[in-house]
């Protein structure tokens, strides 16, 4: 089943040199899956968790022949309408938690806040919900961390309460944009264990956006490889390592490997026809191969 | 080159000290590239600051090139024998200073002469050419940024560079460049590195030796073989480099 549908997904901002595209004509189609975005910074990878989200800020102009949410357009919403989609029905969790989490109030009144502003209720209610939040997230003592600050919990674990506060909700979909690479990788497995169940469990859809193709390639179920604001390849994960576009090769080619020392890395040779050579349209449905 | 014996450091003071390395001891040999990896907080990179003169509450020994340096402030010989190339280029740039400026006052500082042609044989030597002379870090990518800060460090014609992290800001095509172009400049300069990596990939394709490290203390120092083969001693050597494999489904 198709929760989103973006067509032709483009996103551009005025510039003094003119009008610079970072997202050029992206379609895709998102099951209840794990979907990989990888691609180099200033792909447009972020830029189009954003745009999905509405938060692309004027001058920046979102356009698309279709994006839809379970059939509703959500395409350039009005503000007030797009609050009731954002963390209600799509939600994101951004790379660093000691950016998106606020320093000054303590972690539950966090969650309460959030959970309250989407579901209302009572407070002695919406303050269960998040110790059972806290408590989903494998967070041992949330009593404790309830009445934490931010500075006073680890990364790993400002990441687990960011990924709490996002799914108190229970959204649909969940985007999130690099949310381990802030992490070591021993915290790393955790937080992805996390977000697998949630996601397996209640069937929710997932974006994941990242840097790293190895990471993607083990956790997801499909991958869209992004240059110059466009789809170059889309492949299941589990066959990413016999990609056939020079990007995605020359990529994988350019990691170093424990497992076969090289002397010098091979360095990736950009070439003009990637940013401009067909568009990449068909969806490549793959119905859960990871067996959700 | 570098030797560190019984390193501790510490910030603060009673009761709220912490101690972020405790008893360190290694040392590298003169041309060799020795790595530095462990968990964030783990204590590698306070390891570098403590060594760069960055950080003045320490004890033990440190000595370079058969120096042991116990004077709290360093002179300027030492910075002339070991440079410093920072994880993030975007932050350890100058905004509104130029390439060229970057450059000369480094030079200057050093006491160099002929620094016009200087700053063009060190652009050249870190693959970016003439034309990058007069631009400032806003008008350049990650990767040139980063080639900026290791020409800035090789302007003191330095033995010792210590590498804080040096490509986990970049992409991994443009990590690539890097690290061949660390590679290079150690063959021809005879450098000898320290690199700080959370990255083990990354430190078995440029290290010859590795100490792993675990809250403050070097748990293990191992040879590269002995990554790549997985056989290393300590329980939380494996598991570090089982963790860095990537993500196995629970």
């Amino acid at each position: 089943m198709t929760l989103l549908s973006v067509q032709n997904l483009r996103v551009s901002f005025p510039t003094r040199q003119g009008i610079a595209e970072v997202v050029r004509g992206l379609s895709f189609d998102l099951g209840r899956e794990r979907l990989g975005v990888v691609g180099e910074s200033g792909s447009g990878k972020s830029m189009t968790g954003r745009a999905i989200l509405g938060l692309v800020r004027p001058p920046g102009r979102v356009t698309a022949d279709r994006m839809e949410l379970e059939g509703q357009s959500i395409l350039n919403l009005s503000e007030r309408r797009m609050r009731k989609i954002r963390g209600n029905r799509i939600s994101m969790v951004m790379q660093d938690p000691k950016f998106s989490l606020n320093p000054v109030m303590t972690i539950g009144d966090q969650i309460v806040e959030a959970y309250r502003l989407h579901a209302g209720g009572a407070r002695a209610a919406a303050r269960r919900k998040a110790l059972d939040m806290l408590a989903a997230v494998q967070i041992r003592d949330p009593e404790r961390v309830m009445g934490a600050y931010p500075h006073e919990v680890s990364g790993g674990m400002g990441q687990r309460i960011m990924i709490a506060m996002m799914l108190a909700p229970d959204p649909e979909i969940l985007i999130a944009d690099e949310p381990t690479s802030a992490l070591d990788v021993s915290v790393r497995a955790e937080v992805l264990n996390i977000m697998d169940g949630l996601v397996r469990d209640r069937g929710m859809g997932l974006i994941f956006i990242s840097h790293d193709l190895n990471l993607v390639a083990q956790f997801c179920d499909r991958v869209l490889i992004m240059y110059a604001g466009r789809i170059v390849e889309t492949l299941a994960a589990r066959d990413l390592h016999h990609a056939r576009h020079p990007y995605t090769q020359g990529l994988l080619n350019s990691l170093p490997r424990l497992d076969a020392p090289q002397d010098r890395l091979p360095v990736l040779q950009r070439q003009d026809s990637w940013r401009d050579g067909d568009t990449i349209t068909q969806s490549l449905e793959t119905e859960f191969p990871g067996g959700l | 080159m570098l030797r560190v014996e019984n390193l501790n450091v510490w910030f603060g003071h009673e009761p709220d000290r912490v101690d972020a390395v405790k008893d360190a001891s290694f040392t590298v040999a003169q041309g060799e590239s020795f790595g530095l990896v462990g968990e964030s907080g783990s204590g590698k990179s306070t390891i570098l600051r403590a060594v760069a003169g960055l950080i003045d509450t320490w004890s033990g020994t440190i000595a370079v090139a058969g120096q042991p340096l116990t004077a709290r402030k360093r002179d300027r010989a030492f910075y002339k024998t070991v440079q410093m190339v920072f994880q993030d280029p975007y932050a350890s740039l100058h905004p509104r200073h130029s390439v060229d400026a970057v450059l000369s006052e480094t030079l200057r500082l050093q006491g160099m002469d002929d620094i016009d042609r200087r700053i063009a044989r060190l652009l050249d030597d870190v693959g970016l050419g003439r034309g990058f002379r007069f631009r400032y870090p806003h008008q350049l990518s990650g990767g040139q940024r980063q080639r900026v800060a290791i020409a800035r460090a090789l302007a003191a014609e330095p033995r010792l560079l210590l590498l804080d992290e040096p490509t986990s800001a970049l992409d991994v095509s443009v990590q690539a460049e890097i690290l061949n172009l660390l590679s290079d400049l150690r063959t021809e300069h005879g450098l000898t590195y320290v690199m700080v990596s959370h990255d083990l990939a990354v430190v078995g394709h440029m290290c010859d030796r590795l100490a792993v490290m675990q809250a403050g203390r070097i748990v293990e120092v191992m040879g590269v073989e002995s990554l790549r083969q997985g056989t290393a001693q300590q329980d939380y050597t494996r598991q570090l480099i089982a963790a860095s494999e990537g993500y196995a489904r629970a």
